[in-house]
């Protein structure tokens, strides 16, 4: 196992020459069982603040359980996560996001009765704080919000180029455009941590372009920090400043992307190997 | 064309997030109310006002509040008979306390009590859902209406085990009571569903009716971005209860006057309320608003064709009366779960490009 490089990253430059601020989350000894099978066992990494970190591994290694973890899904049964210098008792994941943290998901969760906009704006769901009456009679803090938040909302939108489609129901878009339009909503969020569930899959050549460049100017203009679960080797290598690689619920590596592409327990998970 | 939706630019925000974002759209609403508000009271007569225009105002509160359950928040509820007796029998009990009191006071009161009551029959709806949370609110249905028959504190303990609306005047107008003018009953029930239309409209285009919509298209993806289920599902109970309260408390003090609660909100008045949302439309304000019209307007519309006209007979009318609703349901249940609200917004986007196809 290659030794983590926990101490040489801090506040130092990363491969393509962006700071990595200090460890902003912190997963220690983390075990997560579902009755006799052990889906994660005894994983520690960190995420620190402004890196894009990536998580992957082959089917079944117990990625989207990690994630889950991280916002609060499943509570593990072993294990500290440390968040922003202080551990975090079991949550539930509405408390897990009001501290900063959102996700996309796998097979798009998205609110297909309401508008793009809508959708989107239910991302700033906790930062709208008017009283129930104050909404009833649209006057005062509630009006107010709304007009802020919009304009949040609409940075964003312009940002993803999505403005064409501000108004339409979710439920009528491509593929593509929906997996954009969470993404969205998670920015909206103006979240501490971007967590992305395969963020590319099913998508063709021309959308991951897309999605990537969108992934990259996200973490470069906003800074924001992202952990990310992709399976396309390529994207990864590209994308991340560091890797962390699940096989079979155990952590087999973590390091920058040719520390992990030169890991031989990696090559093995991925490519098989040779019995000689 | 004189009716057009190009052209009408927005600069603000503000104006872009308004509930009638066409101009032409926006006077057609606002002469409307100046009708509703300035020419019908001077023409109303008995007959108009309690036969079509007091139960239509009266069903559409309620159905604006079971359409913010189901339709907005997507929890099913058969218990609106019974929310209903509670803002009746709450008003009641308010009034008889209370004389002195200004009468609309107590009807918003008798809103807020049902909103509690509401909110305590709304925490099944955190462990439970779909058809099985119809099942519990059926049995908050049929408790409140055993409720209130059988303990005479209720109805005063009165010997018919009815309750009676007292007269009760604003500004020298009778309200409630006998007395009570056809205008004085229709421009009651016209403020109040005005004023409450108004607020789900508010409610609804906002904060917390994304989080109802959140929940209700999705409740884990809702958690995950930071709705908090609790608070959601049991905001979306008591505010529905809060208009199907007042609901409940105009259609026995204003509309009825006197009400027995297993006979004026029995389970026949949840499916009645639930019909005005399907047929309507689910998550529409003009929807809760059309079902209403229909569901009133229908009896009155066969007793006035078919008896008046043709000389059917009467049952032979009320029974083709629930045929006709029966078939109805099932209709737009399978073609149009949206309701009349869809219907018209479809052929608005039709005529847009009539008479052209493309």
């Amino acid at each position: 196992m290659i030794a983590t490089p926990a101490t040489e990253l801090t506040g130092e430059f990363t491969t393509d020459g962006r700071r990595t601020g200090p460890v902003l989350m912190d997963l220690k000894n983390i075990t997560l069982r579902f009755g006799g099978v052990v889906a994660i066992k005894d994983i520690s990494f960190d995420i620190r603040e402004g890196e894009i970190r990536a998580i992957i591994g082959p089917n079944g290694a117990g990625k989207s359980s990690m994630l889950n973890v991280i916002s609060g899904f499943y509570v593990p049964q072993e294990g500290e996560i440390w968040f922003e210098g202080a551990r975090r008792p079991p949550m539930k994941p509405y408390e897990v996001a009001r501290l900063g943290l959102a996700r996309t998901f796998q097979n798009i969760a998205l609110f297909d009765g309401m508008s793009v906009l809508d959708n989107i704006m239910t991302g700033r769901l906790n930062r709208m704080k008017a009283p129930l009456w104050a909404q009833a009679i649209w006057w005062g803090r509630a009006e107010r919000e709304e007009v802020e938040n919009r304009e949040q909302v609409e940075k964003i939108i312009d940002f993803l180029e999505i403005q064409n489609i501000r108004k339409t129901p979710v439920g009528r878009l491509p593929y593509g455009l929906k997996k954009r339009v969470e993404l969205a909503r998670a920015l909206a969020a103006e979240p501490r941590i971007l967590l992305l569930d395969e963020p590319m899959a099913g998508m063709n050549v021309e959308e991951k372009e897309d999605m990537c460049r969108f992934i990259l100017d996200v973490n470069d203009e906003f800074g924001t920090t992202i952990a990310l679960i992709e399976h396309d080797m390529g994207v990864v290598m590209d994308l991340s400043d560091r890797v962390v690689v699940m096989d079979y619920g155990r952590k087999i590596g973590d390091g920058t992307p040719d520390e992990v592409r030169a890991n031989p327990e990696v090559i093995s998970a991925y490519l098989g190997v040779s019995q000689e | 064309m004189i009716y057009r939706e190009a052209g009408d630019f927005k600069t603000s925000y503000r104006d872009d997030g308004q509930t009638f974002p066409i101009r032409l759209d926006r006077w057609g609403y606002y002469a409307l109310l100046a009708v509703a508000f300035l020419v019908v009271p001077f023409f109303i007569d008995s007959y108009w006002a309690n036969a079509v225009l007091v139960p239509f105002l009266i069903y559409a509160i309620a159905a604006i509040g079971l359409n913010i359950l189901v339709g907005y928040a997507g929890q099913v509820s058969l218990g609106t008979g019974g929310f209903m007796a509670v803002g009746a029998y709450a008003v009641y009990k308010l009034m008889t306390a209370f004389p002195g009191v200004p009468i609309f006071v107590h009807i918003l009161l008798a809103g807020l009590i049902t909103a509690l009551v509401g909110m305590l029959f709304g925490l099944p709806s955190l462990r439970i859902k779909g058809f099985y949370l119809a099942v519990a609110t059926l049995a908050a249905q049929f408790f409140l209406v055993w409720l209130f028959n059988k303990v005479p504190w209720f109805y005063n303990y009165s010997a018919s085990g009815q309750i009676t609306a007292p007269e009760r005047t604003f500004f020298g107008w009778a309200v409630t009571g006998p007395a009570t003018s056809a205008s004085a009953k229709y421009l009651t029930c016209l403020v109040f569903a005005v004023v409450l239309a108004w607020v789900a409209r508010n409610l609804t285009r906002g904060t917390v009716g994304r989080k109802w919509m959140a929940i209700r298209d999705m409740d884990i993806a809702a958690e995950i971005i930071g709705v908090n289920p609790l608070s959601a599902k049991l905001s979306a109970f008591a505010v529905s209860s809060f208009f199907i309260g007042i609901a409940g408390a105009l259609l026995f003090a204003v509309y009825l006057g006197a009400a027995e609660a297993s006979e004026a909100f029995g389970i026949n008045k949840s499916f009645l309320v639930l019909f005005m949302v399907i047929i309507g439309g689910l998550g529409s304000i003009f929807g809760s608003f059309a079902g209403a019209a229909f569901l009133v307007l229908l009896p009155v519309f066969l007793k006035n064709v078919l008896v008046a006209r043709l000389g059917w007979p009467t049952d032979l009318a009320a029974h083709l009366e629930l045929m006709i609703v029966g078939a109805l349901i099932i209709f737009f249940l399978i073609v149009e779960p949206h309701g009349l609200a869809r219907l018209w917004r479809l052929t608005k986007e039709k005529l847009r490009l009539w008479p052209f196809p493309h």
